[in-house]
């Protein structure tokens, strides 16, 4: 592990209803460093979807600073932010995370070809990544043809082909059976450790907890606890009673 | 991420879309090739129709044309005297002046009969046609005749035959030989092929009523005007008003447009035409919507991995466009395959402004139609899209 990839600072995100304002994240900070996977926990309303959503520089926080890669993306204007999205983040979202129309070696292409960084050796490279997740023979389907599980597989090789600073998880294991889920948070965990990037992971599921170096779990939108230690990782996931 | 490798990028993923739903896309471009054909139609149509109705007069070698003040510029309705030719060819400013006078007559043939406007002319002088085979009229005496090519179309009749035509004097129907001494083109009048025949056969061969049998008419309807400079028509008009009385003075298109129905038909065929554009943006507008609709996660995740506003707007125009364009081409080939089939009774003229004006029209009606859709498809938020997955 390294320097802080990602940095949060008394992030606040207050949401305008007609009922009044709802704060869904109240004053969060942490750091997470390159190499490290760090989940993201809490119940339903708990603030760690908006949080991930700031994370992803989808969403404005109404207060604090967060810095990837050293970039303030406070001070960013929506330009920016769409540049920082393509370059320094990667993402995989709960469901609908390839294009359709795209062939699983096309889909993680696409991340190169954003980056104006497709050459040979991207070409390479992308296959490598999607053999390396088990689906060397899968290289010229469509999403349709492809399993949930090897659909996030495909996400996840589109998430890190571009080397990006902060790779961003979004339930990844919603869809999926508990086999699969176990495996494609493993295979999750081992390539964000492999490629010494930062990986930051939303999940409802604490079985998939196990695989992560650090757990912040959220409460009414405060960052209430960190697991740091393996024991308390595996006792919070269940494996230790 | 520059202009350029957005916009590669954009038809990349715009052409592996189409590739890859190839059904659904193709379906959309049939409905714009059977919207291509129905506007090609009806352009030829009106085109058809108009010629039918005005293409002797567009084809006079000529520059204007003097009526009967107070005709209307209806040319069955004008008047002229016949010796005003004369007078009109020292007018300052005329090269040349020759008489139209207009009616209709019946060709007789074997089996049916074939209905022709009968025209009489001066030959050599302004209203008489172009010769595409043979040659012109001889002696005003001489029992000749030209006979526009769509006769011949028509008919088995061929350059040399003699031919029988009917009209009624007084109360008798009487035929008349005719010796078929060239052959011109393009020369439908009132819907109708035209032969030309001398102004003196005219007189003897047109429809007339008792109390004119036996009288030589000394009255023309029209008198085509050749001009030597087509610049200084205004000139020209006020040169001839002067050294002639009672008449009205008009430019070729002014007397096109006021040919009995000829406006009124236009605007008909044109109306349908612009509707039927309508109803093709409609079509496609709808279609792209619904697509779009469809497609806003897959939007919201393009966007959230860092794809531009401009590349997603772009890669929905590219889209458009190859979907218009193949419906179009396709529309247009059907069309054109079509218009091999139709006998030359059927008034169908694919004329090549008119049609490239209906194409250029059917290649718009795709980015304008699915304007809404692009505009949509811009303004998706990536967070919002992606809760609605």
């Amino acid at each position: 592990m390294s320097s802080a990839a990602l940095e949060v600072n008394n992030i606040t995100k207050i949401f305008q209803s007609e009922a009044g304002q709802i704060k869904a994240v109240d004053n969060v900070s942490f750091q997470v460093k390159s190499g490290e996977f760090v989940a993201l926990v809490g119940p339903s309303g708990s603030g760690k979807t908006t949080m991930l959503s700031i994370l992803a520089a989808l969403l404005s926080p109404s207060e604090g600073q967060i810095l990837i890669d050293g970039r303030d993306l406070s001070r960013m204007n929506e330009t920016k932010r769409v540049a920082l999205r393509r370059e320094k983040i990667g993402f995989t979202f709960q469901s609908n995370n390839l294009i359709p129309y795209l062939s699983a070696a096309e889909n993680v292409e696409l991340m190169l070809r954003l980056n104006g960084r497709l050459g040979r050796a991207g070409k390479v490279r992308s296959r490598e990544l999607l053999a390396r997740l088990g689906l060397g023979d899968r290289l010229n389907n469509l999403p349709a043809q492809m399993s949930g599980g090897q659909q996030q597989r495909v996400a996840i090789a589109r998430a890190l082909i571009h080397n990006p600073a902060v790779v961003l998880a979004d339930e990844p294991t919603a869809s999926l059976d508990t086999e699969r889920a176990y495996q494609v948070v493993k295979t999750f965990a081992a390539l964000i450790h492999e490629n010494d990037r930062a990986g930051i992971m939303v999940t409802h599921d604490l079985r998939m907890i196990q695989y992560t170096d650090r757990v912040l779990q959220m409460q009414d939108g405060k960052l209430v606890k960190i697991y740091k230690t393996r024991s308390e990782i595996e006792r919070l996931a269940g494996i230790k009673g | 991420m520059n202009i350029i490798k957005s916009f590669t990028l954009a038809t990349y993923l715009a052409f592996k879309e189409v590739i890859r739903n190839l059904g659904r896309f193709m379906l959309v471009s049939l409905v714009i090739a059977l919207i291509t054909l129905l506007v090609l139609f009806i352009a030829a149509l009106g085109e058809g129709l108009g010629n039918s109705n005005r293409q002797y007069v567009s084809n006079l070698d000529a520059d204007l044309l003097v009526y009967r003040e107070k005709a209307d510029l209806v040319i069955p309705s004008s008047r002229v005297n016949r010796a005003d030719s004369r007078t009109l060819r020292r007018v300052e400013g005329v090269t040349d002046a020759g008489i139209i006078a207009t009616s209709n007559t019946t060709i007789l043939l074997p089996d049916e009969v074939l209905k022709v406007s009968l025209i009489g002319i001066e030959s050599g002088h302004p209203g008489s046609p172009g010769i595409e085979q043979g040659r012109n009229l001889g002696s005003e005496l001489a029992q000749e005749v030209i006979v526009d090519r769509n006769v011949l179309l028509r008919s088995d009749i061929q350059l040399g035959d003699r031919i029988t035509v009917r009209s009624t004097q007084g109360t008798e129907d009487k035929t008349y030989e005719l010796k078929v001494v060239g052959v011109t083109d393009g020369q439908l009048y009132t819907f109708q092929p035209s032969i030309f025949v001398t102004f003196s056969n005219w007189d003897e061969i047109r429809t007339k009523s008792d109390t004119e049998l036996g009288k030589a008419s000394t009255t023309v309807n029209v008198i085509a005007v050749k001009a030597e400079d087509p610049n200084q028509i205004e000139t020209i008009k006020e040169n001839i008003s002067t050294r002639v009385e009672n008449i009205e003075v008009t430019d070729i298109k002014t007397a096109i447009e006021n040919i009995p129905g000829y406006s009124a038909q236009q605007t008909t065929v044109q109306t349908q035409a612009v509707f039927t554009l309508l109803i093709g943006i409609l079509v496609i507008g709808g279609f792209f919507q619904i697509q779009i609709l469809q497609k806003v996660p897959q939007i919201g995740v393009l966007k959230a991995i860092g794809a531009e506003n401009f590349m997603v707007g772009i890669s929905a125009v590219i889209q458009i466009i190859i979907v218009t364009v193949i419906g179009v081409a396709i529309g247009g080939g059907l069309s054109y395959l079509f218009s091999l089939s139709f006998p030359p009774t059927v008034p169908i003229v694919f004329n090549g402004v008119s049609s490239l004006i209906a194409i250029a029209a059917l290649l718009l009606i795709g980015p304008i139609g699915g304007m809404v859709s692009i505009i949509y498809a811009v303004r998706i938020e990536p967070l919002k899209a992606l809760r609605l997955s």
